[in-house]
């Protein structure tokens, strides 16, 4: 019997670290950018898509796709960043997130117009293949997928930490006048965020395509699971954005479990509800000053 | 409402006349299907305006106003469908229940400080934990959905909002001229001038002594009770109710996209943003057949494209500028 539980805990774990990688790219943004990107799921999808055509097509495996992918996410980003999303940054809440409305609203239905409504699994070679760790019994395709996304954050991490860039966008983040102050090219810093972001869930989406099957309306609730999770974690929070997407891998897959799998969801956002209420700069967040 | 009057010019006055008029009137003359096309954009005018009053006005973004629609339409459609209770006697408790569940967003919201992105998100969690609720209540059909049954001989019956075309047409324009008239009123009041220095710096106005919260709240309640009698209409009207479909953030989203492209915080931005948002989608839908695309989403995708154009180019809405543009403003000092 608590063989079962782990079980059901353990894959929680490991699709919360996809969850997690999903919800860092929105956190880089919104941290970094004080960009509310509401079509962020919708280019998660994409990318589920992206990771399918090729597989499909060319044999190519979601894990290896994953960088090109990505690549192309940090471009379409950069670009998008440039063009169109500059010119909002610092407008009002709502007509930023109208713009990116419209852009996810695209999205979904180009993806389609191009692939129909119903769901492609993609059916990796090794997706029924498992490992048995003593009464543990785990699918290989979530480990590897999971650890694939722990291996994206921490060069993530160590970007931010350790090279001049990064430090240099954290540092536009904790203060914008300073760091326009000290010269450095907000705007350019600001696409190459938007860029990461995005490339966070094009890795994310690729890594996705491996344990579920590719769907157009998943995107609006991705994007609705990213934000859930970031604002659990604490805005800006890069640990608290990996922490809360565990914590809502494990409460949906028990969820799932324990009562349907329809109402998982549901105690997302009663979650979401409680962190709102008793800690609104969330688990990781700082205080606000 | 006497001084939206006297705020337009002669322009103004005889423009608006000749809409309220040619509304009034157009059962005469319109046809079936543009009928049915007018009670739409006049239903989406009501709930828009409901809409505005907290986000144009006292500057509150919900994105989670389906969550009312939902409520209104199922409570009084299931008091109806079990219960033979009429809708004119069950709009009370949909209301009372649809502002209950406002107050405790809005309790939530502000008790704790939750603003912004937050406060929205909040209200898409509330509308999503609903709907997914709704799924699996049996009692209201869950995700197979409540039908009002059609019966032949109940036709007649107004009161129990069973009629034609033609009657739904004005009960949505009588619905969409008084939330117009009441938010007219509710502008010029002193309510409305507190929302406005609220939506503008909260800190400022707290120090003017406005009690925000309290100002705060009234705009959520105000707002979630005239958007479930808005659900009570969409419930007599179409007669099926979804949770997918009524509680949907899509639907949300639809709902503000006409006061957003209009104009917030406007009298009439929610009226212009309607007339053109609805009869935009209808024609993209027959382009779209026309031109033997049978895409599903091809519609959706220029009403993206469209969307994203209006708020680069007008980011305060159409109604500002068109209203200036064909000199219906009275000059302010």
């Amino acid at each position: 019997m608590l063989s079962i539980w782990l079980n059901v805990v353990v894959q929680g774990i490991l699709t919360g670290l996809l969850y997690g990688l999903m919800a860092l790219g929105l956190s880089v943004i919104f941290g970094v950018v004080r960009l509310v990107n509401f079509a962020h799921g919708e280019f998660a999808v994409v990318a589920m898509y992206a990771a399918f055509v090729l597989f499909r097509a060319f044999g190519l495996d979601p894990l290896i796709a994953m960088l090109p992918i990505a690549l192309a996410f940090f471009v379409v980003g950069f670009a998008l960043q440039r063009t169109l999303i500059n010119a909002f940054v610092g407008r009002p809440e709502h007509e930023q997130f109208i713009l990116l409305v419209g852009v996810a609203i695209v999205l979904v239905n180009a993806v389609l117009i191009v692939f129909g409504p119903d769901a492609q699994p993609a059916n990796l070679p090794y997706a029924f293949d498992s490992y048995m760790i003593g009464p543990l019994l785990v699918d290989k395709v979530r480990v590897y997928a999971a650890v694939a996304a722990l291996a994206v954050c921490a060069a993530l991490f160590g970007f931010f930490r350790f090279t001049r860039t990064g430090t240099a966008i954290r540092a536009c983040a904790d203060n914008l006048v300073g760091a326009a102050v000290v010269g450095l090219d907000v705007r350019k810093l600001y696409a190459i965020t938007f860029g990461i972001g995005l490339a966070c869930v094009g890795a994310a989406g690729s890594l996705m395509i491996t344990i579920a099957d590719a769907v157009p309306s998943l995107g609006p609730a991705y994007t609705l699971l990213a934000f859930t999770i970031v604002i659990i974690g604490g805005l800006g929070s890069m640990a608290g954005a990996l922490v809360a997407g565990l914590l809502i891998g494990v409460s949906e897959a028990l969820a799932g479990f324990l009562i349907a799998p329809s109402m998982k969801s549901m105690f997302s956002f009663a979650l979401l509800v409680a962190v709102l209420v008793l800690r609104p700069q969330g688990l990781l967040g700082k205080k606000p000053a | 409402m006497i001084s939206l009057w006297r705020d337009m010019n002669g322009r103004g006055q005889v423009a608006v006349a000749l809409a309220f008029l040619v509304l009034l009137f157009a059962p005469v003359a319109a046809t079936r299907y543009l009928l049915s096309v007018l009670t739409l954009i006049l239903y989406f005018v009501y709930v828009g305006q409901a809409w505005n009053l907290m986000m144009g006005y006292a500057g509150q973004l919900s994105l989670g106003h389906a969550l009312y629609v939902g409520l209104g339409g199922y409570i009084s459609a299931a008091l109806w469908v079990h219960f033979g209770i009429g809708p004119w006697l069950g709009v009370v408790p949909s209301v009372a229940i649809a502002a209950a569940f406002g107050a405790a967003i809005g309790w939530l919201g502000f008790r704790f400080g939750i603003e912004g992105v937050y406060f929205s998100l909040l209200t898409i969690a509330f509308a999503e934990f609903t709907r997914i609720g709704f799924d699996h209540i049996g009692f209201v059909g869950g995700a197979g959905g409540l039908f009002i049954p059609y019966e032949e001989s109940r036709l007649g019956e107004w009161w129990n909002l069973r009629g034609s075309q033609v009657f739904f047409y004005y009960l949505a324009f009588g619905m969409a001229v008084l939330a117009v008239l009441l938010t007219a009123l509710l502008a010029r009041s002193r309510l409305g001038y507190q929302w406005l220095a609220i939506r503008e710096d909260e800190t400022a106005a707290r120090a003017l002594g406005i009690d925000v919260f309290r100002a705060k709240m009234k705009a959520v309640l105000i707002s979630s009770s005239m958007t479930a009698v808005g659900g009570v209409f969409y419930a007599f009207y179409y007669n099926s109710l979804f949770p997918a479909q009524l509680f949907d953030m899509s639907r949300s989203i639809e709902l503000i996209l006409g006061p957003i492209v209009g104009g917030t915080g406007t009298v009439f931005g929610p009226v212009i943003g309607a007339f053109v948002l609805t009869p935009l989608g209808e024609i993209l839908i027959a382009v779209t057949e026309k031109a033997g695309i049978n895409a599903p989403g091809a519609k959706a995708i220029f009403f993206g494209l469209i969307l994203m154009a209006i708020i680069y180019l007008v980011p305060t809405g159409v109604w500002p500028w068109l209203s200036q543009r064909l000199g219906f403003a009275r000059r302010r000092s």
